[in-house]
């Protein structure tokens, strides 16, 4: 199995919205993968159906070979999700929501799991703090800690590092791109961050209303963009529409 | 108007927009008063009627009362165990791990049975303290009243926290209300004959009433009645095959809009 995730003709309607449109791609086996675009472009839905909680309109989505229309249960515990738009329970401390899911993922020798991730995410001293007491930094880091307590084979991210500043931003790229070295995993994140996207993804699908419109490795974008960053790829693209737009009024002026 | 008549009128204005959304809110508003006049009016009518039971009335009552503080508190907790989830908008994180809905469902039930067990239990005990009334004479058929009553209270439960994932927490008053609607046709602190003709139709149709004229046969006649017995049980069954398929559905349905992503708070 070369490809740890395998989408063929995907589509999504909400009645007359259609928020996925016939996407098709492959992210190969131990590589890092970003899903790009603008709001409403459809990467949180491509995400929420690789999952198995939204379900498809149409067309078949493979995670670690598993068809996660039929067969989600068997990809499940060999994959993991974190988001900062998805909370942990606020009553419960740190530690205790790590054992709960500790539990849910059928891990076993919890305890040293836990304090290993809480080394390493540096919140060894939030462990018995409630969740809802942490900032938006800390519970990042125990969002992400805990997407990792299975050790998963395929991690998604849902903009892992939104509202969180510079420095915090980069301490989680740089677990995330050690996670994915040292073990093989396959990520995939949907992002708004360039930054981000330039530094740990080898591989970007630039996406806009539902479709792929673009994709490969930020240096092979941006190369072919004649640009200097991702950045600036990411403009050109989404302006495409606006500027063909122009181009077509002054034609008409003309 | 004046500035502070527009600003209160445009704060009354706020909750009308709601109500306007959400037929749970109009529902609640008209719900308790008639729930509660509907159910005691019902209590005088019998004892009015019954003069000769006056000895056992506290029995009745206390056993009634708690009886069906086990079929409230079960579906509550019932209930409670999933919202807890909404509140906390861990509904996405939970569905994402290998948690499989059945097994959610099986979790809740846990719950439920837990914190029935030490509610009612308390409130037990506190019964035997005051006023002398043991709901534990009721002896073995205690067993069988508690276990479908809460069964009844897990089915209730399963189609609540399947309205909550289809309206999501503008259903939310549903869970601690809408056992209420069972209690004046349960029987529980009177005889389902109290009732007219046509109610007593439908409250033959609810696995509580049984349970309810099963306790009255053991306090009244010192008789356990087996019939009553099993059609609460077959009831039971009926109910909770009802609300879980009603649950699986909502399940699937919120699969398809993507709900389970965003519901919380």
């Amino acid at each position: 199995m070369r490809h740890a995730i395998a989408v063929e003709n995907l589509v999504k309607r909400y009645g007359e919205v259609q928020a996925v449109d016939g996407l098709s791609f492959q992210v190969e086996r131990g590589t890092t993968c970003a899903l790009l675009g603008g709001n409403g472009a459809g990467k949180t839905t491509t995400l929420a159906i690789l999952l198995g909680v939204l379900l498809p309109t149409s067309g078949s989505v493979r995670v670690l070979d598993e068809d996660m229309a039929r067969e989600r249960y068997r990809a499940l515990p060999r994959m993991n999700f974190t988001s900062p738009y998805v909370d942990l329970p606020k009553k419960l401390t740190v530690e205790e929501n790590l054992v709960v899911f500790s539990h849910l993922y059928g891990l076993r020798q919890i305890r040293q799991r836990i304090a290993g991730l809480a080394e390493q995410f540096e919140f060894a001293p939030l462990l018995k703090r409630h969740y809802g007491t942490l900032s938006a930094g800390q519970r990042t880091r125990v969002s992400v800690a805990k997407a990792l307590l299975n050790r998963p084979e395929v991690l998604l991210l849902d903009e892992p590092t939104a509202s969180l500043d510079p420095d915090i931003a980069d301490r989680i790229r740089t677990h995330l791109v050690e996670y994915q070295e040292q073990s093989g995993a396959t990520l995939l994140l949907a992002s708004h961050n360039m930054v981000e996207v330039e530094r740990i993804c080898h591989q970007v699908l630039m996406m806009k209303a539902g479709r792929i419109v673009d994709r490969g490795s930020p240096p092979e974008l941006i190369a072919r963009y004649g640009r200097s960053s991702m950045e600036e790829v990411f403009l050109d693209v989404a302006r495409a529409a606006h500027r063909a737009a122009e181009v077509a009024a002054d034609e008409v002026r003309r | 108007m004046t500035g502070s008549l527009q600003r209160i009128y445009g704060m009354v204005l706020r909750h009308v927009y709601l109500w306007r959304r959400s037929w749970v809110r109009v529902l609640e508003t008209a719900y308790w008063p008639t729930m509660n006049m509907v159910l005691w009016g019902f209590i005088a009518k019998f004892f009015a009627s019954n003069s000769s039971i006056v000895a056992q009335v506290p029995a009745l009552l206390i056993s009634g009362l708690l009886l069906w503080e086990v079929l409230f508190r079960g579906q509550l907790a019932f209930a409670l165990a999933f919202l807890e989830e909404l509140y906390s908008r861990n509904l996405g994180h939970l569905f994402v791990s290998p948690l499989r809905p059945s097994e959610l469902i099986a979790s809740m039930i846990a719950v439920s049975l837990l914190r029935t067990c030490v509610g009612v239990g308390a409130a037990a005990a506190l019964a035997i303290v005051l006023y002398a009334a043991s709901i534990f004479d009721l002896g073995l058929p205690l067993v069988a009243f508690f276990a479908n009553l809460l069964v009844t209270g897990w089915a209730v439960g399963l189609m609540v926290s399947a309205l909550v994932l289809r309206y999501g927490l503008a259903a939310e008053n549903l869970a601690w209300g809408v056992i209420f609607v069972l209690a004046p046709i349960s029987g529980i602190y009177y005889p389902i004959s109290v009732l007219p003709g046509w109610l007593q139709r439908v409250s033959w149709c609810l696995p509580t009433s049984y349970v309810f004229e099963g306790m009255r046969g053991v306090l009244l006649d010192a008789a356990f009645r087996w019939d009553l017995f099993f059609g609460a049980v077959a009831l039971n069954a009926v109910y909770v095959a009802l609300g879980a398929g009603i649950f699986f559905a909502a399940f699937r349905g919120a699969r398809q809009r993507g709900a389970l992503l965003q519901m919380g708070e």
